[in-house]
């Protein structure tokens, strides 16, 4: 084959499994704008632009109230993950002292792990303790899987920052508090943004810890609230449509805008060193 | 003098040691409560006959031995490893064709392709099996699509078919998993040095061999990084059976991340529901050990 014939080959494949990735994901879109009344589940052009269905979502499906319940476990995790890890991370990256290697593997057993294995202890124990049907049961058990990638992450960042630039701080007297915010964060401004949107994900995304933890619909987030609507609700497919679009949607528009950074943290599935 | 300097250098960035643990102390605490604690609970639970409610009983390793006696827990693992196929095999040998193709050349709009294809990677599994619940309903797009082009006999609930439905629920993971393996592999391909394949030429391989002899061993690296990820997500499939099946029909889509919350969350067999935690723990850690190992060590 001459690498004309290739090349043609190489997009006529990429356009084939483009269409399949899209397929469903239109189709959904397609019936979130459709009529109520519409009893089919799209995959046909929409017969206009029916809001409403965003609006109904919203309120008679209680999206409203699972964006709150998913914006504050979301941000709460983010920002407690982040933080940690960034000073973990720091700690493995650029300080030697005894027991590293031991700490920083113990760190890795959680990339991989099955929030599956976790999930039977982390109920009954959390219920002991009076925390199930609280936001807490959800924070806090994604907040440590999400240490363990983030302290990964942020370890190879610190260990990969050039060398000079910790030394200068140093030289010119500068704490290693002060050499971490004033110097090394700002400049990992990139990996600190990857992990940002992979935990952002992960945890926007998670389904069986909810299921498992709340019960009450005000504790609800959005993919818990979508299966349980759907539950209530299966022939409304606009409706059912639309909240699905919903959920997915505040996860995609940040895949689209930080594209390279979601594919690179994704993809460092693999342990290497 | 540079006996100081030396010494300097070994304890960057300029404080006592001791302030490393401080940096490494918030991470620590929270992962040890909420994974390592649970982990090391998980196990203890398992030992036990435990209905989660009254006090459990003794039961050494029984959990365990019944994982392997016991038909209504062995098909659970059976399914996961047939759903590896659909996981992580057939989006590997799609990926690795479309790399025998663009291996040679060099493609344009490649940002548009990778943003479209890892698409599925990012939307919530719920709303993935929710819109392949409508794709596989009896009146839904598969069974529509196969009416149009004259297949209507082959039209069913694909979800409800006892021998479809695995099968079925697997193509949703190849669906996820292929765009991933896809990137991976292009961003491989369009890595490896041309002069490979010149080499390769004028020893006379035909594109066959030059596939087995450089394109192949060339993204090793990118196999391992795709089987990895892909196995592990099978594996742990939970929300795709939870929304699509439920497990059923029968328990022919059972799967064992889906055994755990039925055994634990209702039907009360809590000590068996741990035990199978820990050991999809024990079968995940121990496939991507040895899928590393064999795609990676040869390498050294």
């Amino acid at each position: 084959m001459n690498s004309h014939g290739e090349r043609l080959a190489s997009y006529v494949i990429l356009t084939l499994f483009s269409v399949i990735a899209l397929v469903p994901v239109l189709g959904v879109l397609f019936t979130a704008f459709s009529s109520q009344r519409s009893l089919r589940t799209g995959f046909a052009l929409p017969d206009g632009l029916h809001l409403s269905n965003f609006a109904d979502a919203w309120t008679r499906g209680h999206f409203g109230a699972y964006f709150g319940s998913s914006a504050l476990v979301t941000v709460t995790v983010v920002l407690a993950a982040g933080l940690f890890s960034i000073l973990a991370g720091y700690a493995f990256g650029t300080m030697r002292f005894p027991g590293t290697t031991l700490l920083f593997s113990v760190f890795l057993i959680g990339l991989t792990l099955p929030e599956e294995a976790l999930v039977v202890p982390l109920y009954f124990d959390l219920r002991s303790a009076g925390l199930t049907e609280t936001y807490w049961s959800l924070i806090l058990p994604q907040t440590a899987q999400s240490v363990a990638f983030g302290t990964f992450w942020m370890r190879a960042y610190f260990r990969s920052a050039p060398r000079p630039l910790i030394e200068a701080a140093r030289i010119d007297g500068a704490s290693s508090w002060t050499t971490l915010w004033r110097v090394l964060v700002p400049a990992g401004r990139p990996a600190i943004t990857t992990m940002v949107v992979i935990t952002f994900m992960w945890t926007w995304n998670e389904f069986l810890l909810p299921l498992v933890m709340v019960s009450s619909d005000a504790l609800r987030t959005v993919p818990l609230g979508l299966v349980f609507f759907q539950g209530q609700h299966s022939a409304e497919f606009s409706l059912l449509a639309a909240g699905a679009v919903l959920v997915a949607l505040p996860v995609v528009i940040v895949y689209i805008v930080l594209q390279r950074r979601f594919i690179e943290g994704m993809l460092t599935g693999s342990i290497k060193e | 003098m540079t006996d100081i300097a030396g010494r300097y250098r070994k304890r960057a960035p300029g404080e006592p040691r001791a302030v490393g643990y401080l940096y490494i102390l918030p991470a620590l605490a929270v992962f040890t409560l909420f994974v390592l604690i649970p982990l090391g609970r998980a196990v203890w639970i398992s030992l036990y006959d435990w209905d989660g409610l009254s006090v459990g009983t003794w039961a050494g390793f029984r959990n365990y031995t019944t994982l392997f006696t016991d038909p209504e827990l062995r098909a659970p693992f059976a399914n996961a490893l047939i759903l590896l196929l659909f996981f992580a095999a057939l989006p590997i040998v799609l990926g690795l064709l479309l790399a025998s193709v663009s291996s040679r050349v060099r493609l344009r709009g490649l940002t548009f392709f990778r943003t479209v294809l890892f698409l599925p990677q990012v939307l919530a599994l719920v709303v993935v099996a929710i819109v392949w619940r409508w794709i596989y309903a009896p009146d839904g797009l598969l069974n529509a699509a196969l009416r149009a082009v004259g297949l209507g006999d082959l039209a069913r609930g694909w979800l409800g078919d006892f021998h479809l439905a695995l099968p079925s629920v697997g193509l949703i993971g190849t669906w996820v998993e292929t765009g991933l393996c896809m990137v991976l592999f292009l961003a491989g391909c369009q890595r490896i040095p041309r002069e490979l394949y010149e080499a390769a030429r004028l020893d006379g391989a035909g594109a066959v061999r030059e596939f087995f002899t450089v394109t192949l061993p060339s993204l090793r690296p990118e196999i391992a990084v795709a089987a990895t990820l892909t196995i592990v997500a099978g594996l742990r499939t939970f929300d795709l059976v939870y929304v699509t099946t439920a497990g059923g029909p029968g328990d022919a889509t059972s799967v064992p991340a889906y055994e755990v919350y039925h055994r634990a969350f209702e039907t009360g067999q809590v000590g068996s529901a741990a035990a199978i935690g820990v050991a999809l723990t024990v079968l995940v850690f121990a496939i991507t050990l040895v899928v590393t190992r064999l795609i990676e060590g040869r390498e050294k």
